[in-house]
């Protein structure tokens, strides 16, 4: 075991899998660039060790990146391709979308399109509108893509290593403002299956489901309110597409009580996909109404006041669980 | 082609403003006044200006991430964008949209853009709106040599060039994309241009009268109705590709002499052009950039943050967006 960051996690995978499986190669903007490894460092390294064959860096083009990824996959190739940040899914959502996502049922199974996209995501970062977006709740809504998101370096490694080897296009989605998250992480290489949420803490009264960074803000509230005496139960899905939604509906039979917690916009995210497969599937365990706690609908704004008062806070999180606990 | 006196001390001016203004703001950034991430355009300069000159405040422009020279240029107020580089409330975008979102549509300035390519398609629209409506104003993407390789530059060439838009493709090839060398020789962007079937140019982006020259045909050919014109302009990045970014990827000896040599402040004073210029007066206009960007930069630190309610308006123009 080594404490790793989630981005030291990410660039350890990314040599891991690349060393595993020549098949496996790294493709985007910057991403063998000799002294970053990209804006963020993640990529770091890759360049030197595997060669400009297989670490490639590409124009700025993202339709082409991600389409060439799927074409490559499709035809044999194991690629990790970077979007830069989530939101540049507005350049390439054809490919994503139309072609990637579909090309296995539309050849009656005859395609595997083992692509995994990594893209940065979230608010937190000051980086203003067009860069600071979630949106994975579009692409959890289309049949063929998996879309993952962890909370912390060892499902990080765990995740993507499944992701890399996973035979369906996997967007694996990289909050940005939790990069620097530690923990300790085994050494060798492994797989967490996707579709298995992980109890981050038991509890009895509440439970909690929180994505991506939001899971960072239930356990700091379930830390607070367990010293008030509310026995709080989080529960990170990890994979929002397939979701373990047995795990869910299990906690809930248990507390009888749900906050979701999401960053996304509150239309159409996993905050409502939550809610409604509870109110489906677990209407008889509800002793109180589901509270969702989600970023507003508006987009990011610059300002990082205004930037404060769009992003979920611990404080929202404890409000709602003291509100359904309460009920 | 004749240049007047005041004309001349107009583009100094423009150049030299917009080149204190981001010294100014690399400092504030420095202190962590400004959040976000800023791009300087240092040594680029002329391109906006000598472009820009051109246009007036009912044509339009489209810009880029770094976008506070054609801001600048295209005559957006300096205290509105230092208000809003500082995202304060009464910032040009509110504190919305910080540096890399500023926009002015009182100006014709269509907003810097976070989305590298993002801004050709929407400069082709507004020289769609020209066109219509008849009335001859012109319409110019300024595009990085990165973004000349998004696939949105190459629908908004060819949808300029089929529909015969008045509009420019205002290149600006600094030879860098974030930390990665544009690996195409100088000249390939404005031939790929040409391919579309419009006159495409390549030249000095450091030689404000080379640019000028330019865009005087080009801007000319728009409102005349003849269609799109693209071009080239080379001028080396000066900073990092953010401000916080070292370049350790780049050769420093070679950096280092290509600042000075594509510095095009010195080169505008040194061109015959520029010999009846006085120095008196062109120190007079250094005092009072530097006097009217210590005033506004004091009031703009000084001023109201948004109010965290204003986070809910103006998603919609009447349909208010949910509160928390
Ligand atoms: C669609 C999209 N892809 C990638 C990025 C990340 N990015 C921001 S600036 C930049 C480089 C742009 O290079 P260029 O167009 O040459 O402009 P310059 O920065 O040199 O002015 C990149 C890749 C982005 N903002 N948008
Ligand atoms: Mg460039």
């Amino acid at each position: 075991m080594s404490k790793l960051s989630i981005r030291e996690a990410i660039n350890q995978v990314l040599h891991e899998e690349m060393a595993r499986d020549d098949r496996v190669v790294v493709m985007g903007e910057d991403v063998a660039n000799r002294d970053n490894g990209g804006v963020y460092g993640i990529t770091a390294g890759l360049a030197e060790k595997f060669g400009e064959l297989r670490v490639i860096d590409t124009p700025i083009t993202e339709s082409a990146i991600i389409g060439a990824a799927g074409g490559a996959a499709l035809t044999g190739l194991r690629p990790v391709a970077e979007l830069m940040f989530i939101d540049f899914l507005g350049v390439c959502l054809d490919q994503l979308m139309n072609q990637i996502a579909k090309f296995r049922y539309m050849f009656g199974g005859g395609a595997t399109t083992p692509v995994t996209i990594r893209t940065m995501i979230g608010a937190g970062a000051g980086t203003g509108p067009q860069h600071s977006a979630i949106l994975y709740p579009m692409l959890v809504a289309i049949p063929g893509i998996k879309v993952v998101a962890p909370s912390n370096a060892y499902d990080a490694k765990g995740l993507l290593a499944q992701a890399i080897r996973d035979d369906d296009p996997v967007v694996f989605c990289e909050h940005k403002a939790i990069y620097t998250e530690e923990c300790e992480v085994p050494d060798e290489p492994f797989t967490i299956p996707f579709g298995q949420a992980r109890t981050v803490c038991e509890g009895t009264d509440v439970t909690v489901v929180a994505f991506s960074r939001m899971v960072l803000l239930a356990e700091q509230a379930a830390t607070q309110l367990a010293a008030e005496g509310i026995s709080v139960e989080v529960i990170d899905p990890r994979t929002l597409s397939p979701l373990d939604d047995e795990a869910i509906l299990a906690s809930l039979q248990k507390t009888g009580r749900l906050v979701v917690v999401d960053e996304s916009n509150p239309y159409c995210s996993m905050a409502s996909e939550v809610s409604s497969i509870v109110v489906d599937r677990g209407f008889d365990y509800l002793d109180a109404p589901i509270r969702k706690v989600t970023a507003p609908h508006t987009p990011v704004p610059a300002s990082p006041v205004l930037e404060l008062e769009y992003v979920p806070s611990v404080a929202d999180v404890e409000a709602a669980i003291r509100e359904v606990v309460a009920y | 082609m004749i240049y007047s006196t005041e004309m001349l001390y107009q583009a100094y001016r423009s150049m030299k403003l917009i080149r204190e203004f981001e010294e100014r703001m690399r400092e504030e950034y420095q202190r962590g006044k400004l959040p976000g991430f800023i791009h300087m355009y240092r040594n680029q300069e002329a391109i906006a200006v000598g472009a820009c000159m051109h246009l007036g405040d009912e044509d339009y422009i489209a810009s880029t991430h770094r976008g506070h020279g054609h801001c600048i240029a295209k005559g957006c107020d300096i205290e509105d964008m230092l208000l809003e580089l500082a995202c304060k409330q009464d910032g040009i975008c509110k504190g919305k949209g910080g540096s890399m979102h500023i926009a002015d549509m009182s100006k014709g300035m269509l907003g810097a853009n976070a989305i590298v390519g993002g801004g050709p398609p929407i400069a082709a629209g507004a020289a769609l709106t020209a066109r219509t409506l008849g009335n001859g104003r012109v319409s110019m993407a300024f595009i990085g040599d990165g973004a000349s390789d998004q696939g949105t530059v190459a629908e908004a060439l060819n949808l300029a060039s089929v529909l015969q838009l008045p509009m420019i493709f205002m290149y600006e090839n600094n030879h860098f994309a974030e930390f990665t060398r544009n690996p195409k020789p100088d000249g390939r962007i404005a031939e790929r241009a040409g391919a579309y079937g419009m006159p495409a140019v390549t030249l000095d982006g450091t030689d404000f009268f080379a640019v000028y020259e330019a865009v005087a045909d080009a801007v000319q050919r728009g409102r005349q109705g003849r269609g799109p014109s693209a071009i080239e302009a080379i001028a080396s990045r000066y900073y990092g590709h953010f401000e916080g970014d070292a370049q350790q990827y780049r050769d420093s000896t070679e950096l280092e002499s290509s600042r000075i040599t594509s510095d095009p402040i010195p080169k505008f004073l040194a061109d015959s052009r520029c010999s009846d210029l006085e120095t008196a007066r062109i120190e007079q206009i250094d005092a009072e950039i530097l006097a009217s960007l210590d005033a506004g930069v004091e009031r703009a630190l000084a001023a109201a943050d948004p109010l965290p309610e204003q986070l809910y308006s103006d998603v919609y123009v009447n349909y208010r967006g949910e509160s928390a």
